[in-house]
């Protein structure tokens, strides 16, 4: 286990710097020329001179292979640079909104786990009758939605025709989180509900649970104490690898709906052309998203008994 | 005992109709969308981009069936014109994720040693960025446009078909007629196009064809962002984004164009699904 831990973390680090190398040649190649940008966003007029003496205080005449080693150098002492229209730290920036996003992913997925796995294992035990069709054809549904339909919808009812919820911000308390996380969860819990279904129709087709059916194990003993133990330790690693398509989706309901995390902040920064800002998010995302699977995938080799006690370097 | 199996054959037999009865019908519904997408120029009833400023908002009804825009634009006629360009990018870039990612993915398998571990890294590196994330940062770089979408959506969606078309070479290689064919003097393109290819083809168009509708949801996504086709391209995701100050008075403005999204991404994952029972019957009922 310990020799499998060192060798995922030496793994990661050219990850990392793919990464990180990723991120620098994209907004390089998007900024043609930061200082005009910057020109452009200051409004303050500058000549050649000012601007080429600019570029070497910025060390924007180096090559660029240098250039992506002295930023890196920046990036591990955590100065990842200032916004392009507020000339805030992008770092600062971006912790100050994490919780928000934080926050919304959380509620996310703790109502998709309290939607898809009673759903999924329902569908599963009626397979072919009626309630695991009706179970599918809403899942099927709710993944045809694209989320941000589903925000405007539920905009649309709870908020302009019942009036029962704000519209946007998340400065209304609970309520406020309400539709975004609805949001989210809907089409996260409609995918997520399937692969439980699949997972738990897997396991219950398994020898074993024929042979306890005929020693006479009752069919609630054996869906309780036998397959729900077995599918739980695959169902658990699917909803933590749903995270990242839960992290690229906050953007877009997070702008829908006001609501002040990281996927706004990406999202106002892309029409003000302030790249920074989007650097730091995409990496920051990369890095949370690396990290969580990396977690995922550690703990479910410690929680798989035939890795854990098998091979020590499984 | 003959009874009973009696009875399971007839079970299977009344599921093997239902699955091609239900390829017709969904094979239909999808080649149809893409025939208005193909022939939407003669199938609208207005000209999506003509504006008329006195007949602007009108609700659903009448002579507009859809409704009409803040321009007075016909939502029908725009609607439809959207399936251009949403339709044919998503199938734009299916196809072209497909083609790179298992060309990259065979050579890969089969080539194996150096070659094979960067291209893996670097599909890890592309893997590592949450979906949606990296389309965002590559969009918005090169500025809108919904081929740059395209371009953004290939860039994080190849590593998945290499991944899949890599392990499958990877099975097939250790194969007894791999050997034997090896054996038998074939070459490299030979073994690659006669032996490789036909047996990785149905899972790759499985997955391509699957991936069809999230292409759309996703296409349509970055356009809501104003990262895709900009105005005043009829485009699904971005007539939605320009509605949406409208949402309270006239939702017709965002209900026309979302619920095409969602009919057409139902439509082609329902024929995906399909198409995955006809290939891969172990995976039937998932």
């Amino acid at each position: 286990m310990k020799k499998y831990i060192i060798r995922r973390l030496l793994q990661l680090l050219p990850i990392l710097l793919g990464i990180t190398l990723l991120s620098f040649l994209l907004m390089n190649m998007g900024t043609a020329d930061v200082i005009d940008v910057m020109e452009n966003n200051t409004g303050g007029a500058l000549s050649e001179e000012e601007k080429d003496v600019l570029r070497a205080e910025l060390g924007l005449d180096r090559p660029i292979l240098e250039q992506y080693v002295i930023w890196l150098g920046k990036i591990v002492r955590g100065d990842m640079g200032e916004s392009f229209v507020s000339g805030q730290p992008v770092s600062a920036m971006f912790v100050s909104k994490l919780p928000a996003t934080i926050c919304l992913t959380i509620t996310s997925i703790l109502l998709t786990v309290l939607l898809s796995i009673p759903l999924g294992i329902l569908s599963a035990v009626k397979q072919n009758r009626l309630t695991d069709y009706i179970i599918r054809f809403l899942s099927f549904i709710g993944n045809s939605l694209p989320n941000f339909f589903v925000s405007l919808l539920l905009i649309y009812f709870f908020s302009l025709k019942l009036n029962l919820l704000p519209v946007m911000g998340n400065h209304a308390g609970w309520k406020s989180v309400i539709l975004p996380t609805l949001t989210l969860a809907l089409s996260m819990a409609s995918r997520y509900t399937r692969q439980v279904r699949a997972t738990v129709l897997e396991e219950l087709n398994k020898d074993y649970v024929q042979g306890a059916r005929a020693r006479g194990v009752g069919e609630k003993r054996i869906l309780y104490f036998s397959v729900l133990r077995a599918s739980m330790l695959t169902i658990v690693t699917l909803l933590a690898l749903s995270i990242g398509s839960l992290l690229g989706g906050t953007a877009i309901v997070e702008s829908i709906f006001m609501w002040d995390g990281v996927g706004k902040m990406a999202v106002d920064a892309i029409t003000m052309r302030d790249y920074p800002v989007i650097q730091v998010y995409v990496i920051w995302m990369a890095i949370i998203y690396v990290c969580v699977n990396l977690f995922t995938d550690m703990i479910y080799h410690y929680l798989d008994p035939r890795i854990r006690l098998g091979q020590e370097d499984a | 005992m003959t009874e009973k199996q009696k009875i399971t054959i007839r079970k299977q037999k009344v599921v093997k109709d239902h699955t091609k009865r239900k390829m017709i019908i969904f094979g239909a519904l999808a080649v149809g969308v893409v025939l208005t997408a193909v022939f939407a120029p003669y199938l609208v009833p207005y000209d999506p981009y003509e504006q008329d400023l006195g007949s602007a908002l009108l609700p659903p009804g009448g002579a507009h069936l859809l409704g009409t825009d803040r321009y007075g634009r016909d939502m029908l006629s725009r609607v439809i014109m959207g399936s251009r360009s949403t339709v044919f990018s998503a199938l734009l870039l299916v196809l072209v994720i497909t083609g790179i990612g298992s060309t990259v993915g065979i050579i890969c398998g089969f080539h194996g040693g150096k070659l094979d571990s960067f291209l893996m890294r670097l599909s890890d590196v592309f893997l590592a960025f949450p979906g949606m994330v990296f389309a965002i940062a590559v969009a918005s770089v090169m500025r809108g446009g919904i081929m740059n979408a395209v371009v953004a959506l290939a860039c994080i969606s190849w590593p998945k078909y290499a991944r899949i078309a890599r392990s499958q070479v990877l099975t097939i290689k250790s194969t007894p007629y791999m050997a034997a064919a090896k054996l038998s003097g074939s070459g490299t393109l030979q073994m690659i196009f006669k032996h490789i290819v036909p047996n990785i083809a149905g899972t790759v168009v499985v997955t391509a064809v699957l991936d069809i509708g999230t292409m759309i949801m996703e296409i349509a996504g970055l356009s809501f962002l104003g990262l895709g086709a900009t105005p005043p391209t009829a485009e699904w995701g971005s007539m939605m984004s320009n509605g949406r100050s409208m949402l309270q008075t006239s939702p017709w403005v965002i209900l026309a164009p979302g619920t095409t999204i969602f009919l057409t991404v139902m439509i082609f994952n329902l024929a995906g699904d399909t198409v995955r029972d006809i290939l891969d019957p172990r995976q039937r009922g998932r």
